[in-house]
């Protein structure tokens, strides 16, 4: 509790800083917004020529998008301290961190709160309610909770991404751009069907960055679609991104315990 | 406890890797040894001078005690830990000041960095009211409280991150050259501070500096180090003898040439008024003395100690000189 209180206050103290260039903030989340709308215009524009994908609507499509966004943006917002984190090395920042009476962890999150994120927030929050308005059955207080379960389980696997990413600047401060693809790239790979994609790359989204789990699984479930899963895995698929998250932490771990002994 | 900080044979070894001549080649390797078995011990309560020339080990030394740094070898305990063991409640006991890094937020008031560290410490709100109030009138820096970092010269800001340093109230405060850049007044302000906090306070202090003065006028013991290895361990004086030259001769002598006996250095020369450099061991002054008056004429003279800076620049000298 006492840490919650303390990671607002530094984050706030972030905020009150970035606050000091307002236009820079507030055209920063528009462009976020905008820049991110497009990809579902994108997906609309696809509707409007064909219908249907591999058998899904576009209003269950547009809960998988909903999900798989509004859970990319709170990790975006919340993580972007570990974003950051190369240059947190570079500049040698990194030892006042751990001069400092808290885990390392703690730090660098609370480091950075990315509001401007909010952009990707908005259009991803309207696509899930619009998606969930557009039901014809309606949803269950049930399944609402279902999803609400996913998008946290969505924030638990990308901070864990994020960590992977920041703890390989331990070990090189060069070229993440190759997480991109599993961050940026992942999020559009799952505003689709899982089931479109050749089985390699839907086992590799599924077992190994399980970010099916957290969207593709559970939707599939919740519309009916077949599947070679028993339909309670649907309600424990979101547990996966909680165990990813742990396994980023894990990672950031061994890196903290080598840039200690190799002094980077 | 006898000692509050105890290191043992204490050696870092970095692997540098350079790249090869083409993408292919395989990269040479090369070990540098940062440092290479140093040993000493500190009493609570020691003012301790940790001094050498650039790259000889001073930061790493204050990396490993710290608890940034896991050496390759040796050991270390501060108040009976082990620092990179158990760093989150070692840094609950240090402070430390790096001279040309702020510990504090850029972009806001100084008294909000304060706070945060406040409750990064956890520390209790009266207590740390008043031990604010105690370091913001010593280190006088009540006005400066409500600008943002960013704006505060070197020197004030200098001053801010020593409150910032203390605000825990750390038994050991390590110093890393805190008074570079600093104009004349803020240094003699930082010295007469740190000096009290040492006397009052009883606390440790381990300060790394290039400024002969500050070593001068605080540090009671001198660690000298190069090349990873620890090269003296003693006073001020201890230095001066172990570089040589010792005593300075000041004098005005007549028209002509100058010429000196054996074993005295000119340092400075500008029309009658000559510097001479010597140590008594190896060249009595009465010997020079008698030598300038009988050769150039001597119409004044005043034999002083050796300005500390010249001291030790020779002794890097040699120091280069022995590793080459």
């Amino acid at each position: 509790m006492e840490s919650i209180k303390t990671y607002f206050l530094l984050a706030l103290a972030d905020l009150r800083s970035q606050m000091q260039h307002k236009a820079s903030f507030v055209l920063g989340a528009v462009g976020n917004f905008c820049a991110t709308i497009i990809d579902f215009l994108g997906i609309w524009t696809l509707f409007a020529s064909f219908g249907a994908l591999d058998g899904w609507t576009l209003a269950q499509i547009a809960v998988l998008y909903g999900v798989i966004n509004l859970s990319f943006s709170i990790a975006e917002a919340v993580g972007r301290g570990f974003d950051l984190f190369a240059g947190m090395v570079k500049s040698g920042d990194f030892d006042r961190v751990l001069l400092r009476l808290r885990g390392t962890l703690f730090q660098v999150l609370s480091s950075r709160l990315e509001l401007t994120r909010l952009g990707r927030f908005a259009q991803g929050a309207g696509v899930l309610i619009l998606g969930i308005a557009a039901q014809p059955q309606g949803m269950s207080a049930g399944q609402l909770g279902l999803l609400l379960l996913c998008i946290l389980g969505g924030v638990a696997l990308f901070l864990g991404l994020l960590m992977m990413q920041a703890a390989l600047c331990f070990w090189t401060v060069e070229s993440l751009e190759a997480f991109n693809v599993l961050t940026y790239g992942g999020v559009t790979m799952a505003g689709y069907p899982l089931s479109v994609y050749r089985s390699w790359f839907r086992r590799f989204f599924l077992y190994v960055v399980p970010l099916g789990c957290l969207n593709y699984l559970p939707a599939a479930v919740l519309f009916g679609k077949d599947l070679p899963y028993p339909a309670f895995t649907a309600y424990l698929a979101p547990v996966a991104g909680g165990l990813f998250l742990l396994l980023g932490a894990l990672v950031w771990q061994l890196g903290v315990r080598h840039y200690r002994s190799a002094g980077a | 406890m006898e000692h509050i900080i105890s290191v043992r044979d204490l050696c870092v070894h970095f692997t540098v890797r350079k790249k090869g001549k083409t993408m292919f080649s395989p990269r040479e390797k090369t070990v540098v040894r940062a440092l290479d078995g140093v040993s000493f011990d500190i009493a609570p309560g020691e003012f301790v001078g940790y001094i050498g020339p650039n790259g000889a080990g001073k930061s790493t030394t204050i990396k490993c005690l710290s608890g940034i740094l896991t050496p390759t070898g040796g050991h270390i305990a501060v108040l009976g830990r082990v620092p990179w063991e158990e760093r989150v409640r070692h840094v609950a006991d240090i402070g430390v000041v790096f001279g040309q890094r702020t510990q504090l937020w850029w972009d806001l008031p100084v008294e909000d960095s304060f706070e945060l560290l406040r409750d990064i410490y956890k520390l209790d709100r009266g207590e740390y009211e008043r031990t604010k109030a105690r370091l913001v009138e010593a280190i006088d820096i009540g006005e400066l409280l409500r600008t943002p970092v960013r704006q505060l010269s070197l020197g004030q800001r200098m001053r801010c991150d020593l409150v910032a340093s203390l605000l825990h109230r750390p038994k050991i405060l390590f110093l890393d050259e805190p008074t570079i850049g600093l104009d004349a007044v803020s240094k003699l302000n930082m010295r007469g501070f740190v000096k009290e906090l040492n006397e009052k306070e009883g606390t440790t202090v381990l300060l790394t500096t290039h400024d002969m003065d500050d070593v001068e006028t605080l540090c009671r013991r001198l660690l000298l180090i190069g090349h990873g290895k620890k090269l003296m361990d003693g006073t001020v004086d201890d230095l001066r003898r172990m570089a040589g030259t010792k005593r300075v001769l000041k004098a005005t002598v007549g028209e002509g040439k100058v010429t000196l006996p054996a074993g005295a250095v000119l340092t400075a020369h500008e029309g009658r008024r000559i510097e001479v450099a010597f140590d008594p061991e190896a060249l009595p002054a009465d010997k020079l003395v008698l030598h300038l008056a009988s050769t150039a004429g001597l119409t004044d003279m005043q034999v002083v100690a050796a300005p500390l800076d010249e001291t030790v620049a020779a002794l890097y000298r040699r120091m280069a000189e022995v590793e080459a």
